[in-house]
């Protein structure tokens, strides 16, 4: 079967081609992304080829200045991780087939990444937020160790097979919406690894890293996108671990943030009203005597007064809103 | 065709735009919405992560109260969409989960059976009322325009509680029904992408400076107008769009339609019928190429 590849080019060392353009792959930001230029190649390969067979016939056979990175060819090792058609995946667990769009399939590196060469994403900003969260158990000290092994019971240990399953590939950091625009988010899958030792009943330290987490940069710049979520290719569902940790830093007293400050204040509203209100929600999630940063939303509330955006001034309840109080009465927990 | 409908805060709230135009184009659509007036706020996936048990009783709550009205239960919000959707996955995939939130709305005299569907509008117009009733709406072909579409996260993930791995095309449908009604629909990233409305209350320049990138990415590809099917992502990109132009220090002015309002200009009703002089960023550029005025 016949398959055309287009591949991302970039080479540090030298402007080696007067068409490669900086900032042509979006998402930005683009004064940083990469110069590139895309280069076509023709591979025939049986129908059920991966990605990586056509990248390593291209490299062999056609063109052997193609850099790319790979091991295993098992979706084990995690270095093939690349952007396909603009989304993250493991070029050996991907089969062009299905990846052909318009007669071709496009790889590159991620926009957000800076890039070695071609198709080699550096990933030391990964492996850096990956050190940021402590990956490691934290035992108490100064107590020495005990002499025979930690015993866990294996119902807790179940509970983080999900996240032991992360493969360190990258995926989902290269398709994270927040890390494209904010170099200092730690990103999904090391706070996926930092939930993994947070909830793991063995560390000793879970609350001072509750507290690191929850410092800028942390839990609470998470935009909820699920982007980690569809691309990760062994299920660890980072997004859902970061939402359990957003949990856990709430429980264990680290409410002042505006994520916290947030929740607070939809649960307030809904609790009341039945209904959010609009009006109160960003003065109370950025918080009352955050001067700077209330008088930052003064321009777009003036805009949206003006274009008659106004949510009502006088708030009103839903019809029936005791049953929601009820509700809140028997299962808020914390929002009681 | 009756359903019922869950409207959402926000289009009660900082955008009534919207719900003026999805009554206005009920009539030409045939339907019949009977909305949930009783029914609380979704929680918008905040409730979800803090108190899963609480969201899990209020999203139950309006399931079975659009279960009492029979059939299916209608959103014009990406996010209601989403978090319904996630609860009502949670709910009928777990028995026991489900005796729970109905041991805690029974005391409500409530009860959920577990047989809603949750469908966005945008969902309903090709699965339920059908390409042939749309075309035969349409009076005005809004051929020329250049649209973006904007589909907002929770109405495209995770794909398993919005039923996109049994359903793939429901991720094309935006680009399908700009084709329908004459436009052209413009190819570009940020239409699958975040609007980064979750973050702005904790980060606000960045999320700012996601949503002005995908406005800035559809217009350098020549778009006149972006259309959502998500109030809160219509926020960010229309309410906070002249900050997000200060942000990224570029010029951006591109106006943001809800679907309902794009559906009601081809069904011939006035931009003013549809609200579309209650924008932040001026819908008149886009609307003097089909020659409608403001």
């Amino acid at each position: 079967m016949k398959f055309t590849i287009e591949v991302g080019r970039y080479n540090p060392e030298g402007n080696y081609d007067a068409s490669a353009v900086a900032g042509t792959a979006y998402p930005p930001p683009w004064d940083k992304a990469p110069p590139r230029r895309y280069q076509s190649y023709n591979v025939d390969l049986p129908e059920h080829a991966v990605v990586l067979d056509a990248l390593i016939a291209i490299r062999e056979y056609q063109d052997e200045s193609v850099a790319v990175r790979c091991a295993c060819r098992s979706a084990i090792c995690g270095s093939c991780a690349m952007w396909i058609n603009g989304h993250s995946h493991l070029a050996c667990k991907s089969k062009l087939a299905e990846f052909t769009k318009n007669g071709k399939t496009r790889v590159e590196t991620p926009p957000s990444m800076p890039v070695i060469r071609d198709l080699v994403a550096d990933m030391t900003p990964f492996w850096q937020k990956h050190l940021a969260v402590k990956p490691w158990l934290q035992g108490k000290k100064p107590e020495p160790p005990p002499m025979e092994e930690y015993r866990v019971p294996n119902s807790a240990m179940e509970e983080l097979i999900q996240e032991v399953s992360c493969i360190s590939c990258g995926c989902c950091l290269m398709d994270c919406e927040s890390f494209a625009v904010n170099e200092n988010f730690l990103g999904p899958h090391a706070l996926a690894k930092a939930y993994r030792y947070a909830a793991d009943p063995r560390d000793a330290l879970t609350k001072e890293r509750l507290g690191e987490y929850s410092a800028p940069g942390g839990i609470w710049d998470c935009t909820h996108c699920y982007e980690c979520v569809t691309q990760c290719p062994k299920g660890v569902a980072p997004l859902e671990q970061i939402l359990k940790l957003r949990k856990m830093a709430v429980d264990a007293g680290f409410t002042h943030n505006a994520g916290t400050r947030h929740a607070d204040a939809f649960a307030d509203s809904v609790k009341h009203s039945g209904r959010l209100n609009e009006l109160t929600l960003l003065p109370k999630s950025v918080g009352f005597f955050n001067i700077v940063d209330q008088l930052k939303t003064l321009p777009s509330a003036f805009n949206m007064i003006r274009a008659g955006k106004l949510p009502p001034i006088i708030h009103k309840s839903i019809p029936g809103v005791q049953r929601i109080k009820n509700i809140f009465a028997r299962v808020g927990g914390r929002f009681k | 065709m009756k359903v019922a409908f869950w409207p959402g805060c926000v289009s009660k709230g900082a955008c009534p735009e919207l719900y003026v135009a999805a009554n206005a184009i009920a009539e030409p659509l045939g339907l019949e919405m009977l909305e949930l007036t009783e029914a609380p706020c979704t929680g918008a996936g905040v409730l979800s992560e803090q108190n899963p048990e609480l969201a899990d009783s209020l999203n139950g709550l309006t399931l079975a109260m659009a279960e009492a009205k029979g059939g299916a239960l209608m959103t014009i919000c990406s996010t209601c969409q989403g978090v319904l959707s996630k609860h009502n996955h949670r709910l009928k995939s777990d028995p026991s989960r489900l005796e729970k939130v109905n041991a805690t709305i029974g005391d409500q005299g409530f009860r959920y059976g577990g047989t809603t569907e949750v469908k966005h509008m945008l969902w309903m117009l090709f699965e339920d009322i059908g390409i042939d009733r749309i075309k035969a709406a349409i009076k005005v072909k809004l051929t020329g325009l250049k649209i973006a579409p904007f589909y907002g996260c929770y109405i495209l993930r995770p794909a398993e509680y919005l039923g996109l791995i049994e359903r793939p095309e429901r991720k094309t449908y935006l680009e399908q029904l700009i084709g329908l009604l004459g436009a052209e629909a413009v190819e570009y990233s940020g239409a699958t992408k975040c609007c980064g409305f979750p973050m702005l209350t904790f980060n606000r320049d960045k999320s700012l400076a996601m949503g002005g990138n995908h406005i800035l990415e559809a217009k350098d590809k020549g778009a006149d107008l972006l259309v959502t099917p998500c109030p809160l992502c219509h926020l960010n990109l229309d309410g906070q769009q002249p900050d997000a132009a200060r942000v990224l220090k570029k010029r951006l002015d591109v106006p943001i339609f809800h679907l309902p309002q794009l559906l009601g200009l081809a069904f011939g009703l006035s931009p003013k019928e549809l609200r579309l002089d209650h924008h932040v960023v001026p819908t008149r550029g886009a609307l003097e190429k089909v020659e409608l005025k403001v």
